[in-house]
């Protein structure tokens, strides 16, 4: 899922750049008001496990390969602004030191994997664990719906602006100038990857990691579902 | 930083070290050939693609390996956890910058 230099074209690499400075900025002041000290480790440890994840690359039919990507998991244990990041940071790293993903292209993955990802999966399990508790069996199931959903709605950002390519930019001889299939066979091959194979496994480790922290650490996630601390009318600070 | 969480961090470096289980898949994924792969893959090398799919040279450790550290599975194993261990140190070491502003 990691688009390499030269699959998209400047006009379409150098947007999401500029879309990405503000969202970054955004989530610096979010993570500035909202994360708390004690909670930085936990994030350090969340993006290095995206990072790491990212390196179990799993063969798929065909001879191709794909992985998991973490997203989801940062998302429900410290909000999305907080996985955005996380897994920023990692997608960077990987950019520059390892060739993982390319440079003008940054943006791009960014989005995908740092911002779609994070939101829908926080979005889904919000929605489907509802009022259970964390460990509950709803809740877990929860956490595997949204590391499934989560990774495919990135794999299906990726193949849109893939396929787009092809069809927008063409040489004088008709041949794509950048990623060179339709956005049909983009869609299929990315699709069907992620639906089979990625997308459970990528569930697994959603629901393996939420339950892993939850167990262990009980009062990281029930600190953070209680809400923020607001003052009150009269200035004196409590949980809401 | 790492006097809590412990069971955390452990779990961070089970998973460092079990890394060249990602090795096993040696396919390149969907739409990350590289200019070598693309006349096997796809056929041609578009031109568009060849103009800036080598904008960046600047990686010291590409694919998730020491350069010249390939010649068999040992070789790439070590390589391929010698860049888990630097990346995380580096992710790490970035994220803590966040200390700076966050509150307590």
């Amino acid at each position: 899922m990691h688009i390499p230099d030269g699959y998209l074209s400047p006009q379409t690499a150098v947007p999401f750049v500029a879309l990405m400075v503000p969202v970054w900025g955004a989530a610096v002041k979010k993570v500035q008001a909202n994360l708390k000290k004690k909670e930085v480790p936990v994030l350090a440890i969340g993006a290095a496990f995206s990072f790491t994840i990212m390196m179990f690359n799993l063969p798929m039919p065909g001879g191709s390969s794909a992985h998991a990507v973490g997203a989801v998991l940062l998302a429900i244990l410290l909000g999305p602004w907080s996985a955005c990041i996380g897994v920023s940071v990692a997608l960077i790293i990987q950019a520059l030191i390892f060739g993982d993903g390319g440079i003008m292209a940054i943006g791009a993955n960014c989005f995908n994997m740092a911002v779609v990802m994070p939101w829908v999966g926080y979005w889904i399990y919000k929605l489907v664990r509802g009022k259970s508790d964390t460990l509950s069996t709803r809740s877990i199931m929860a956490a595997f719906i949204a590391g499934y959903v989560g990774l495919n709605a990135a794999a299906f950002v990726t193949a849109l602006e893939f396929g787009s390519q092809y069809h927008l930019f063409q040489a004088a001889d008709g041949t794509p100038l950048y990623f060179p299939y339709s956005i049909k066979v983009a869609m299929i091959a990315m699709m069907s990857e992620h639906l089979l194979l990625a997308g459970p496994v990528e569930g697994l480790t959603t629901a393996l990691g939420t339950w892993f922290v939850a167990k262990n650490y009980p009062t990281l996630m029930a600190e953070r579902l209680k809400g923020r601390i607001k003052p009150d009318a009269l200035g004196v600070e409590h949980h809401v | 930083m790492f006097k809590n969480f412990k069971k955390l961090w452990m779990a961070l470096g089970a998973l460092m070290v079990l890394c060249p289980l990602g090795l096993i898949a040696t396919g390149t994924a969907f739409g990350e050939w590289g200019t070598d792969q693309l006349p096997e893959e796809v056929g041609f090398i578009p031109a568009g693609l060849a103009r800036f799919a080598d904008f960046w040279h600047g990686s010291p450790l590409p694919d998730y390996g020491v350069p010249g550290w390939g010649g068999n599975f040992a070789q790439s194993a070590g390589g391929y956890i010698l860049s888990a261990l630097v990346g995380v140190v580096l992710v790490v070491l970035l994220i803590s910058l966040l200390n700076k502003i966050v509150k307590d």
